[in-house]
């Protein structure tokens, strides 16, 4: 670099240190911003990548704050560098101490009224998009879904189209022309949870005894990650969320699938014995059949699902497997038990919860 | 009756028992000794407490790790936050007041110093009760371990059906009983500065530490209460069949939310408030200037200390407030940017004409201005609620945070350690192991903290032992680990330097930095009595005046 690094004293090699990191931090900041707006799916949860009304209400609010607190960060940091630069004691200094100077209420007064004004516009701003979002009315093309917290699984229930489901939900894409957005009532079954799919809203937490809302009106079908953001326990961390956002038709067909209770299917009923006589029905429920157990995820259509266990899993026969034998293998804390089953009933039941399309 | 407070080598010296030393310092009400017992139990806590980041950043340095599992991990990040908080900066921000207060007064000791002694025990008594709790599990399958509900412990999480065992009740009663020696202390400061202050000291001329440190001290007794409150109420729902939060009876989650951040907003000023108070004596010293703007300072920590107690709400943004709750704290939130933002500049005021120095202790001062700024601003954008849905409850939060309580509080604290170290040990701390220690130490601290912001950009929330891959997070979580190690290593740096240079630095002298509060003008270490003649002072730099006949400060003020 030209530099001559051995003349240096400690400070100014740290100083130097220090700048080429800063650069370098700046550049990579760079990079992982400008990654934030590709088109397609795109497996990455970026608050500043919002395909929804809400989300691009909260970015572009945020956008305001961030260049707000850039100038100020930039014109402060200037005047810091600058002073430690020139006042800087020198070696040929004379013993006398500078100018004893107490303050001065003029610049006091400035660097008082302007940052009251700067206050001023971001309360402001911040108001307008607090109200935008948060008091928006209902259009009459709404879908409504209730989702409910659980230790560590998500419920989906729509009740106006008559389904229930858990951990992957399936809203339609909105029109701007014709807005068909998704409104969410939140609640929970047991500790505090928070919904959040940074690409399509800012998160809300679901609190027991308590309904809150929140809704959404994705711009552009695809899946969107995101997971529960409010510690709930011991697997808080794998209680993801996956929003299939569908075209109207795929939606509709969905719905409908949905709908329909369990397929009835001799082959497998012996496997459909050892879940309706074992404990498994005093937690799940599969429509159709005597298992109504609420108090885990509803498995009428359970094949319908990519993942099992709020994310945690592939849904292969081979992680059902070992879901029901051992759920710690896959999910350890979570509240499923090990059911124990010898490996013809285990078998059997694989086969069963397989036919659940 | 030992005349040092220092006195280890003297009892020694004059053939005396170890255990007499240790007699003596346990039974100690000089307010001197408890300073240094709260500074030295603050360090210990401390590597602890940084053992259990180190724990966190290797689980999280890769995702579907199993370096620990789940559970150990929700103790780890449990036990680090209450650790740091509770065990290490409140106790040693008590520490140095307690020490410096009394002398920079011109007073003998604090008010009540067995009331200073029994706060101290009680506070240390919490600590080592909070990490009993490690031992206590054994017999409950892991239930009755160290506590795993977040340093907030939100309900209804902490309930007897959510937190079985007790190891909700460790976190309860090792954080309400500290509480208990924090309010003592408080109490004592008050006392202390509002009675005994030496002649000619108004209230417009005592250092801006003893201002910080009352409002400081006024905030701690306003806000530990409802804290404590909420404990009880816990055990009460806990054991006597209460339901204050008990939501499956009809309790209220929002109830605990609600009275822990009345308390939690004005604990962070009560953490930060005090490194407000170490720059506000270094970076005057060496810049050879007085403070800028001593009346506004005094002012704008007043001002601060009344608008905390109205933003607590801005941690509850998500929990689903109407529009005109969330509106009233984003207005009362901004507003608490102002006063704070003052002081920056006038930090500034103070160093801009001035012959700034670049010794170890401002050195940390400066990068506290630069770091504080950014934390500030970050603060500035979780403000703003809707901001705020986004970024709450995510990394971005904890970079954050972080900026504030290391980058901001703990950089203050080493600066006050390398400032006042000489005055209470009477030698020198190794310059060139302090510059080494601060250059890591900052390299290491931007490294995990800078990014740390990023992976929260990018969706990924706060207290989860693992995260799936695909996501964008792992090269940041990467390069923070590697960050907490140089961390690491800086701060093995600076304890190696406390203890070598007790024993080989060059001595001191009463006043090693050209300085003019009180503390400068007796012997270092100050002898057990502190002054021989109760000073009397005329103006704000007393040294100043002393140094300065010709032209005194009180001429001018």
């Amino acid at each position: 670099m030209g530099v001559n690094w051995r003349g240096m004293a400690s400070n100014e090699i740290g100083q130097r240190v220090t700048g080429i990191l800063l650069l370098i931090f700046g550049l990579l900041l760079a990079a992982t911003l400008c990654t934030a707006a590709t088109p397609g799916d795109n497996p990455i949860p970026n608050i500043f990548d919002p395909q929804s009304t809400p989300a691009d209400s909260l970015f572009h609010l945020s956008m305001f704050v961030l260049v707000i607190c850039g100038l100020i960060f930039v014109v402060v940091a200037t005047l810091l560098v600058y002073a430690v630069v020139k006042f800087r004691a020198r070696a040929d200094d004379s013993a006398h101490e500078p100018p004893q100077v107490y303050g001065s209420t003029q610049i006091e007064l400035a660097w008082t009224v302007i940052p009251i004004l700067i206050v001023v516009v971001l309360v402001l701003a911040t108001t307008r998009v607090i109200h935008v979002v948060q008091d928006a009315k209902k259009p009459p093309n709404v879908v409504e879904v209730i989702a409910i917290g659980h230790q560590f699984w998500w419920e989906f229930r729509y009740p106006a189209l008559g389904v229930v489901t858990a951990n992957e939900l399936h809203i339609p894409v909105s029109d701007p022309a014709n807005p068909s957005p998704t409104f969410l009532k939140l609640l929970s079954a047991d500790t505090d949870h928070s919904f959040w799919v940074p690409q399509l809203a800012g998160k809300t937490d679901l609190i027991p005894n308590r309904v809150n809302e929140m809704w959404m009106d994705p711009h552009r079908t695809g899946i969107f990650l995101g997971q529960c953001a409010q510690y709930c326990g011991t697997q808080h961390a794998k209680m993801l969320l996956q929003v299939s956002v569908d075209s109207p038709e795929d939606f509709r067909n969905w719905v409908n699938a949905q709908k329909l209770p369990a397929k009835q299917d001799d082959s497998v009923s012996a496997g459909r014995k050892v879940f309706e006589t074992t404990a498994c029905i005093n937690c799940h429920a599969v429509a159709g059949t005597a298992a109504t157990g609420r108090f885990g995820p509803d498995l009428t259509h359970m094949m319908s699902r990519r993942t099992i266990a709020a994310g945690v899993a592939e849904n292969t026969p081979e992680n059902l497997g070992m879901w029901i034998q051992d759920p710690d293998m896959i999910k350890p804390g979570s509240l499923m038990p090990a059911m124990k089953l010898s490996d013809a009933d285990l078998d059997a039941l694989v086969r069963y919860l397989e036919t659940l399309r | 009756m030992s005349s040092d407070a220092m006195a280890i080598r003297t009892a020694e010296a004059a053939g005396g028992h170890w255990l007499e030393t240790l007699h003596e310092w346990v039974t100690t009400v000089d307010h001197k000794r408890l300073g240094i017992l709260y500074i030295l139990y603050a360090l210990l806590f401390l590597v602890i407490g940084g053992l259990e980041a180190i724990v966190i950043r290797i689980q999280l340095l890769r995702p579907h790790s199993d370096f620990v599992s789940p559970q150990v991990f929700n103790r780890m990040f449990t036990m680090h936050g209450t650790t740091m908080i509770f065990f290490v900066v409140m106790p040693v921000m008590f520490g140095f007041a307690n020490y410096l207060v009394p002398l920079m007064i011109g007073a003998r000791d604090m008010a009540f110093p067995r009331l200073n002694a029994f706060s101290f025990w009680l506070t240390a008594f919490g600590g080592f009760l909070l990490y009993f709790s490690f031992l206590g599990g054994s017999g409950l399958y892991g239930a009755g371990n160290a506590p795993d509900v977040g340093w907030w412990a939100y309900a209804p999480l902490t309930s007897r059906a959510f937190s079985p065992g007790h190891s909700a009740d460790y976190w309860t009663i090792a954080v309400l009983v500290s509480g208990f020696g924090s309010i003592g202390t408080a109490t004592n400061i008050i006392a202390t500065i509002l009675s005994l202050r030496c002649p000619g000291m108004t209230f417009g001329r005592m250092p801006l530490m003893a201002w910080m440190t009352l409002v400081m001290s006024g905030l701690v007794l306003i806000s530990i209460s409802p804290l404590t409150a909420a404990q009880i109420m816990l055990l009460v729902d806990r054991y006597l069949g209460g339901h204050f939060f008990d939501t499956q009876a009809g309790g209220s989650a929002a109830l605990w939310m609600h009275f822990f951040w009345i308390f939690g907003h004005p604990e962070v000023y009560i953490l930060v408030i005090p490194a407000f108070a170490f720059a506000s004596e270094i970076i005057p010293v060496f810049s050879r200037k007085p403070i800028f703007g001593y009346p506004v300072m005094v002012a704008a920590t007043v001002c601060i200390g009344f608008i905390s107690m109205s933003v607590w709400a801005h941690h509850m943004f998500t929990i689903g407030m109407n529009s005109a709750s969330n509106t009233f704290f984003v207005l009362t939130t901004m507003a608490i940017a102002v006063p704070t933002g003052i002081k920056i500049f006038n930090w500034l005021g103070t160093m801009w004409g001035g012959k700034l120095q670049f010794k170890t202790p401002m050195l940390f001062c400066i990068a506290f201005l630069f770091q504080f700024l950014l934390a500030g601003l970050t603060g500035i954008m979780l403000g703003a609620a809707p901001f705020n849905w986004q970024l709450s409850g995510s990394y971005f939060v904890v970079a954050h945070f972080h900026y504030v309580i290391v980058g901001a509080i703990l950089f203050c604290v080493f600066g006050a350690m390398y400032y006042w170290y000489p005055k209470i040990t009477g030698r020198m701390l190794s310059e060139t192991l302090g510059k080494l220690h601060f250059w890591l130490f900052v390299v290491g601290f931007h490294l995990t903290f800078d990014l740390m912001h990023i992976p929260g950009i990018l969706g990924m929330p706060r207290r989860i032992y693992t995260y799936e891959p695909g996501r964008g997070w792992e090269t940041w979580n990467l390069l923070c680990t590697i960050g907490a190690f140089v961390q690491s290593v800086a701060t093995l740096i600076f304890v190696a330097n406390l203890i070598y240079s007790y024993f080989k630095g060059p001595k001191a002298g009463n006043d090693p930095w050209d300085a003019w509060t009180l503390e400068w003008s007796v012997s270092s270490p100050p002898p057990a009595y502190n002054f021989a003649t109760i000073p009397t002072v005329a103006s704000r730099r007393p040294l100043w005046d002393r140094k300065h006949p010709e032209d005194p400060d009180s001429r001018y003020e």
